[in-house]
């Protein structure tokens, strides 16, 4: 890993990005990184587009500003592409993982150009098969984990196994379902 | 040993709040409010703590309240943050000059209008003169040292003034980040228990507290004030060294970034230090002699020692995080200056509005500062915007 990884996260306000990014600033937290995971908020509102940022360090982070040349971007809903330039300041040597079921011949016109990695998942099939409900964060953290290497997958398993067990402490029949939906973003995220 | 943990600004500070255990927190869980009293709630509804909360209907009753168990010889806390603060304001100056030693976290955001939640100074800033001791974090790590400390230094027989402490909102507020934390027992036994002079349930000893004063003594009262802050200076550096000692984080009336030999210096708060430290040492690969001194203790005001420390500067940069609309200088400038001005110091010094409700703070902006500091010629544009998107 670099020593310092920059990630953006795409979404609509009830999707869960603003937790996954906590989650995954979680996880790197435990394999001993410096992390950062910070929303940028706004008129918060059902639907509409928000922004969350990670910084992931193997030093202390002294930068409090939004993050404007990612890493890697993750787009949580993909009707975001035709209406927020997502690749703005996109590092070519990184990657934007996203929550598709497209092609790359559909999804590539949409990227202002971008010509570094694109990796899709379908997060809604994975959700709707383990959760039995739509929600895909779940899965989008399992991707970028994968997609960025920041900390090997049975690490990061066995590490959101004991967060799932402590965030839904009093519902732990959603447990499984997040596993489940975890282990099947790993294997389903692929390079378009 | 400490504890290795990743919280966000306001969780840390409610952390500290739990280890504290006040007597009575009162506080209004409203948007311009913050996510602390959420948090310590939690802490109540558990019986981690056996502080009394109080759930009142809006901060000025939050402060009434904090006043009342505070005069009666208990040890009481708020949160608040922006409009929170702007209602409390009258009963923030009753807190200070009853010289009750209440402790305040305050999220610093934008005060409407228009309507703008985010992140500037313009809530501590507007109730800089409240007599209230004001301290400033740079980050979630500061924010909860700085709580740690905050009772001794209030509570201290020269002082007994109530003390804020600052932070960015949603900057650090809401951002989680690592954090090295402090035993239960060690915090316990750093802050003590508060054993007051004078209180009202103190039956053998029946007082009043907030009487009329008026012509006769009101002066000599407000210099009793104004000597307690004098104090606090002397008890801050006390008990910062005795903070240093028990965990081996340094902190002054401020911290200076490569301060000694800078020839360009800004002048700021909160979180906009680190940006502005991760600015200089890309500076001074290029050898440009670029320093910061990022102020923590802002009430009291240590004019004389940063005076002092800009002496050696060629030019310097006060960032006011407020919009200016005086058609003179913000408030930080203004109290940077006047020391410079007391001392004799006369380096070029000029203000810059920034990062004014929410705006987000970058390297690029902080190097245009820089930039603005070597090539400065004269003092005909004092008060400048930066980042201002047209003139």
């Amino acid at each position: 890993m670099k020593d310092l990884i920059e990630i953006r996260w795409h979404g609509r306000g009830g999707q869960g990005a603003k937790t996954a990014s906590l989650l995954l600033a979680d996880a790197a937290f435990n394999t001993g990184k410096y992390i950062q995971g910070f929303p940028e908020y706004g008129p918060e509102r059902m639907g509409a587009p928000i922004t969350a940022y990670n910084r992931i360090s193997t030093k202390p982070i002294r930068l409090h500003s939004n993050i404007y040349e990612p890493d890697y971007v993750v787009v949580v809903d993909d009707t975001l592409l035709s209406s927020v330039d997502v690749t703005a300041g996109l590092k070519e040597d990184g990657a934007i993982v996203i929550n598709t079921t497209r092609t790359a011949e559909e999804i590539r016109p949409l990227l202002n150009g971008y010509n570094g990695k694109v990796y899709s998942i379908d997060a809604k099939t994975i959700s709707e098969r383990a959760l039995g409900r739509y929600f895909p964060n779940t899965p989008m953290l399992a991707a970028i984990v994968k997609v960025t290497e920041i900390m090997l997958v049975k690490d990061f398993i066995k590490d959101m196994e004991g967060s799932f067990k402590h965030k839904f402490a009093k519902k732990l029949e959603v447990v499984d379902g997040n596993m489940k939906a975890l282990k099947m973003a790993i294997e389903e995220v692929k390079e378009l | 040993m400490s504890i290795r943990e990743r919280l966000s600004g306001n969780e840390a500070t409610a952390f500290a709040m739990k280890q504290i255990n006040p007597d009575v927190v009162a506080a209004f869980p409203i948007t311009p409010s913050t996510e602390i009293p959420q948090y310590f709630s939690t802490y109540v509804a558990n019986g981690q703590v056996d502080t009394e909360f109080v759930a009142v209907e809006g901060e000025h009753s939050a402060m009434a309240a904090c006043i009342g168990a505070e005069a009666a010889g208990g040890r009481a806390m708020t949160a608040t943050s922006s409009q929170g603060l702007a209602y409390m304001w009258e009963m923030v100056q009753i807190a200070s000059s009853s010289r009750l030693p209440i402790v305040m976290p305050l999220i610093n955001r934008a005060i409407s209008g228009p309507l703008n939640i985010h992140c500037d100074h313009t809530d501590a800033m507007a109730s800089r003169d409240c007599g209230w001791i004001m301290l400033f974090s740079e980050d979630n790590q500061e924010a909860y040292d700085n709580m740690i400390m905050a009772h001794r230094i209030a509570e201290h027989k020269d002082v007994m003034l109530p003390l804020m402490v600052c932070q960015d909102g949603f900057i650090t507020s809401h951002s989680i980040e690592n954090i090295e934390l402090i035993e239960d027992d060690i915090v316990k036994e750093f802050v003590g228990t508060y054993k007051p002079a004078h209180y009202l349930l103190n039956k053998k000893e029946p007082i009043a507290v907030g009487p009329m004063d008026l012509q006769p003594y009101l002066t000599e009262h407000k210099k009793q004030q104004a000597v307690a802050m004098e104090n606090a200076k002397i008890v801050i550096k006390e008990v910062s060294e005795d903070f240093e000692k028990m965990t081996g984080r340094k902190y002054d009336f401020f911290e200076g970034y490569k301060l000694e030999d800078a020839e360009y210096v800004i002048v700021c708060m909160n979180s906009t230090a680190g940006t502005v430290k991760e600015t200089i040492d890309k500076l001074r690969e290029l050898g440009v002699k670029a320093g910061l001194l990022k102020i923590r203790m802002f009430r009291p005001f240590p004019g004389e020692e940063i005076a002092k420390a800009l002496s050696n500067a060629k030019s310097v940069a006060v960032l006011d995080r407020v919009p200016l609309v005086s058609a003179t200088g913000g408030p930080l400038y203004e109290d940077v200056v006047s020391g410079m001005f007391v001392e004799g110091i006369n380096v070029p010094t000029i203000n810059y509005t920034y990062g004014v409700g929410g705006r987000d703070v970058t390297v690029e902006q902080i190097e245009k500062v820089y930039a603005d500091l070597q090539g400065l010629k004269d003092m005909k544009e004092p008060y400048r915007f930066l980042g201002l998107k047209s003139k």
